[in-house]
């Protein structure tokens, strides 16, 4: 009990990241027909709005010390980030939050970026061939990620997350276990309730605002929307924007679980991909469902108990689901008829 | 139920379409004769595409079975029941746009004489002269013969029509189906396509033939059968059609 | 350009065959001048261009696009390796295994994928193709050697070796029959699969095999109305398109006997799109230009590094240098990824029928044609892919 108990906790953040990702992919899909295979790069660009915030923060000014010598008989230098020397403790507590913190740069840094990619190169490709669209911005991600690699370098930037949230939950002493039972990383547990409240955001703001409203109506029936006056493609746009923000705020928050590099977009991509078509294309509760069931699957097929059975599950678990999805139900979980089916 | 009659080539056997609450096609019980015209009218929205798709399988009939020259088509896929032959102009024509016109009408011939399926990969096209000649002669009747090595997609619409015909008679197919033949053809092409109609009918075809065109129909059919709500309202020669009252009220308005 | 379309298409095939094979087996001489006559750089050449004419056999015939085909070329090269190791340092077997099991893995994941077209055929075929390479890296590391490799040993049984020659000192070296599989040989005997891949494919073109795939393409409604089973079609185009690429990544093992999960990843086979897009999909030669111009540019960009850059710009002033060789540098050595996703993105929005297009733009302009534009001329012809 308590084991299946631990590893539906370990598919969660991992889902949440797949969900938001998803979220996104399925909100450009369904608003704009396109299908945007550079998708993944925004989420790595979230992750590297994280990496540069905290290089920004952790700057630091050097002060030689010229009365105490080192062993070489040169000065000692004294290293403070900037931030701490003009911000004292303040300061401190800044580079500690670095990463959520850079949320704040990630909304309109991706906000900029998703609205420029969109005005300047998907709109051109709204009447072209899915397959066009899969390729352009397939170059597109390639574009993105090697930017990011001259700027970054190849190797992994590990990103330490707020001292207070380092250390691990004890959820089987919450539950009335025993303890060390099940034990948690915080910041796992910030990921998964950080991934809810997006998504319910989300969902909100779809639900309950005008703008939302049409989107929704646009996703359903697009041709009526235009015929009825409303002038989708700004709406559609900003949507293509939104989608942008959350897959790289959800790129900012796993950066303390996932060192990020440059390809971690196109990793990320192909199983987002797989959870959008399990969701079901065009289905935004199916892409938030797949997204939480896939990862949960991907941590049950992990457990040695369950390698031990069936060799390498873990490798293709996710995979394999798509495939028997795919085949036996088309449509994807949620998904409705005649989406790309042409 | 009537029994089947030795000519009947197509039997329609009491077929009913629902989609979810809404009956598309209730009793439809229809024979078609060999060699003859037959013509299906109606207003719109009376089934009659419905039942176009019902016969070539691309709509499963909710009840009853549509069987074809002594075999049962219903649950057969397409391709399966063009290889029984039976072959089918659309409504809006389909073609192979980015084929020359030439090879357009070649095509059919290849299902026709290799079947559904041959890994003919290493033999060259250059040398089927038979289906090449037999597809100019026909470009030649239709009177596409100069456009045939153009890109299909680049002709006209009324040229589109004539050329998914000819494709069809290529195969010489035992039925041939055409949905609205004539719709958005000029005159002169209309009375082109009924002259061509006309010269396959010598051939003794048989057709089956959905139109609005009052002209045509009543200049080629054999047999005409009225279909309005979903249900056969009358049936019989264009004359007995054209002087039926509940026909006219349904669907000709009295404007005859 | 021939009005008569693809009748009389024989003798202009053959030409272009024999001019074809022509190019191909001068490469060492004409590539001189270019400074990329090297064989290993040759080898690639003729490899990629295996590659890209199979991909488009698939991909420029019937529409449908696969994001897996790396799949089958690192499939190629493990069985080659495995022959190399079990039986004969001789590549034709290597070879024939290559293709055959590449086949059976192209039909095995063909004949589901197939059953979904459009993008989720593509996701299909991604799927599989991340599940070979995830599995190459984790339980079929007995197979694959993981992350390492699968390497030629001197502990291999080669049994029909052993037969004939003795124990050698060293690791061996594939060999037709004495003839060494390196350098310049090596290349050469990749150039003639790289013709006789041609030839074939010329012959799929201009089969009714071939138009059936481009109806399928064009219409896969009509075809079915038409009495074509589309199917087996596009399952056969599937397996052959496979084959070629086991082929090509049994050359690659002949050529250097080494096989890693890499090869199967999902950017190879981004790679493999990308070649065939940029020459032009769907037409007989662009894929190989495709090839050929990603792997010359590949070589030449690779190559270049700051120094170079300082030496090719030190003749502008010390200001303006650093700084044009600090954005040239983005572009070349490492960053020739960059380079090659920009002038991908380029292509599909401006030139999607790729080189081949362009180039049928510029002679059109200096012909003076246009009309020629209308004529179906089933070579050449550039479709838009389907979705």
């Amino acid at each position: 009990m308590d084991a299946i108990l631990l590893q539906l906790l370990n598919g969660l953040d991992k889902g949440g990241a797949y969900a938001l990702i998803a979220l996104g992919l399925t909100l450009v899909f369904g608003t704009l027909g396109v299908v945007n295979f550079a998708h993944g790069a925004l989420f790595m660009l979230g992750a590297f709005c994280a990496v540069t915030l905290r290089k920004l923060l952790t700057l630091e000014q050097v002060v030689l010390d010229t009365e105490n010598l080192t062993a070489w008989g040169t000065p000692t230098e004294i290293r403070t980030p900037y931030v701490e020397a003009w911000f004292g403790d303040f300061g401190a507590v800044l580079v500690n939050y670095s990463v959520p913190l850079a949320i704040l740069l990630a909304i309109p840094v991706m906000l900029a970026v998703g609205v420029a990619m969109e005005r300047g190169l998907i709109k051109h490709f709204y009447r072209r061939p899915h397959a066009e669209q899969i390729l352009v911005t397939f170059g597109l991600a390639i574009v993105l990620q090697e930017i990011i690699k001259h700027f970054f370098g190849a190797n992994p930037i590990p990103q330490p997350m707020p001292e207070n949230f380092s250390g691990a939950a004890d959820i089987g002493v919450m539950l009335g276990m025993d303890p060390n039972v099940i034990v948690y990383p915080w910041w796992r547990l910030v990921y998964f309730a950080f991934s809810v409240i997006v998504i319910g955001a989300v969902f909100a703001f779809l639900q309950f605002t005008t703008f939302g409203m049409v989107v929704r109506a646009g996703m359903a029936d697009r041709e009526t929307v235009g015929l009825i006056g409303i002038d989708i493609d700004k709406r559609f746009t900003a949507m293509f924007g939104l989608a942008a923000v959350v897959a790289g705020v959800a790129g900012v928050m796993y950066t303390p679980l996932l060192p990020p590099d440059y390809h971690l977009g196109m990793d990320f991509l192909v199983l987002t991909f797989v959870v959008v078509v399990v969701g079901g294309m065009g289905s935004l509760p199916g892409a938030v469902a797949a997204g939480f069931l896939l990862g949960i699957l991907q941590s049950f097929a992990s457990m040695t108990e369950v390698k031990a059975i069936i060799p390498g599950i873990d490798q293709i678990i996710i995979y394999l689901v798509a495939v028997i999805i795919l085949l036996v139900r088309p449509r994807g979980l949620m998904g409705r008829k005649g989406v790309m089916e042409s | 139920m009537t029994t089947a009659n030795e000519n009947v080539v197509l039997h329609v056997a009491d077929v009913h379409k629902t989609f979810g609450g809404l009956h598309a096609l209730s009793d439809i019980d229809l024979q078609i004769e060999e060699g003859k015209t037959h013509a299906i009218i109606g207003p719109n929205g009376a089934g009659k595409s419905t039942l176009l798709n019902v016969v070539v399988g691309r709509l499963a009939p909710t009840r009853g079975a549509v069987v074809f020259d002594g075999q049962v088509l219903t649950g057969k896929q397409p391709h399966e029941i063009n290889q029984v032959g039976v072959a089918r102009v659309f409504q809006t024509p389909e073609i192979f746009p980015e084929l020359s016109v030439l090879q357009n009408v070649m095509a059919p011939a290849f299902a026709k004489r290799d079947g559904a399926f041959k890994l003919n990969f290493l033999s060259s096209l250059a040398d089927e002269k038979q289906i090449r000649e037999e597809a100019e002669h026909m470009l030649e009747d239709i009177g596409l013969i100069h456009q045939k090595d153009m890109h299909a997609g680049s002709l006209s619409r009324g040229d589109k029509r004539r050329m998914e015909l000819a494709m069809c008679l290529m195969q010489h197919p035992k039925l041939l189906l055409l949905d609205e033949p004539t719709a958005g053809m000029s005159r002169h092409d209309t009375n082109t396509t009924i002259e061509l109609l006309k010269k396959i009918k010598e051939r003794g075809m048989t057709k089956v033939i959905i139109e609005h065109d009052m002209h045509v129909v009543f200049s080629l059919a054999d047999k005409i059968s009225v279909l309005a709500g979903g249900r056969i309202i009358a049936e019989g020669t264009p004359e007995e059609v054209r002087n039926n009252p509940k026909v006219q009220e349904a669907y000709l308005g009295g404007a005859h | 350009m021939n009005l008569q379309g693809i009748f009389s298409m024989s003798r202009k095939d053959l030409t272009t065959l024999v001019i074809f094979s022509i190019v191909v087996l001068a490469l060492p001489i004409w590539l001189q001048p270019f400074g990329a006559a090297y064989p290993d750089l040759m080898q690639r050449f003729a490899i990629f261009g295996i590659l890209a004419i199979g991909f488009n056999i698939l991909f420029g015939l019937t529409g449908y696009l696969s994001f897996g085909h790396a799949a089958f070329l690192g499939v190629g090269s493990y069985t080659a390796v495995w022959t190399f190791k079990l039986f004969s340092m001789n590549p034709i077997p290597a070879l024939f295994f290559a293709v055959i099991m590449s086949g059976l893995f192209a039909f095995i994941i063909g004949f589901v994928s197939l059953r979904r077209s459009g993008i989720y055929f593509s996701i299909l075929t991604l799927a599989f193709a991340q599940m070979s390479y995830n599995l190459a890296y984790s339980v079929l590391t007995p197979i694959t050697n993981g992350e390492t490799g699968l390497q030629l040993e001197s502990s291999d049984p080669r049994i029909i070796d052993s037969m004939f020659v003795g124990e050698q000192a060293g690791l061996p070296v594939s060999n037709f029959f004495g003839l060494e599989m390196s350098g310049i040989p090596g290349f050469y005997f990749c150039a003639i699969f790289l013709i006789i891949g041609f030839f074939i494919t010329q012959r799929i073109f201009a089969s009714p095999f071939g138009m059936m795939l481009r109806g399928i393409k064009s219409n896969q409604t009509r075809m079915n109305y038409t009495g074509f089973n589309t199917r087996p079609y596009t399952l056969t185009a599937f397996v052959i398109s496979g084959m070629y690429a086991g082929l090509a990544g049994g050359l690659m093992a002949v050529t250097d006997p080494l096989a890693g999960a890499e090869r199967m990843q999902w950017t190879a086979s981004g790679e493999i799109v990308l070649m065939t897009i940029l020459g032009g999909v769907g037409t007989l030669l662009g894929p190989i230009v495709g090839a050929w111009l990603i792997k010359y540019f590949e070589n030449i960009f690779s190559s270049f590094n700051e120094n170079v850059l300082h030496n090719l710009f030190g003749f502008l002033p010390d200001g303006v240098e650093s700084v044009v060789v600090e954005i040239t540098s983005m572009f070349v050595g490492e960053g020739w990824h960059l380079t090659l996703g920009l002038v991908f993105v380029l292509v599909v929005t401006f030139l999607p029928g790729g080189i081949m297009e362009g180039y049928r733009r510029i002679t059109a302009m200096f012909t003076g044609g246009g009309g020629d534009g209308k004529k179906a001329n089933a070579d050449d012809k550039q479709t838009q892919p389907a979705e």
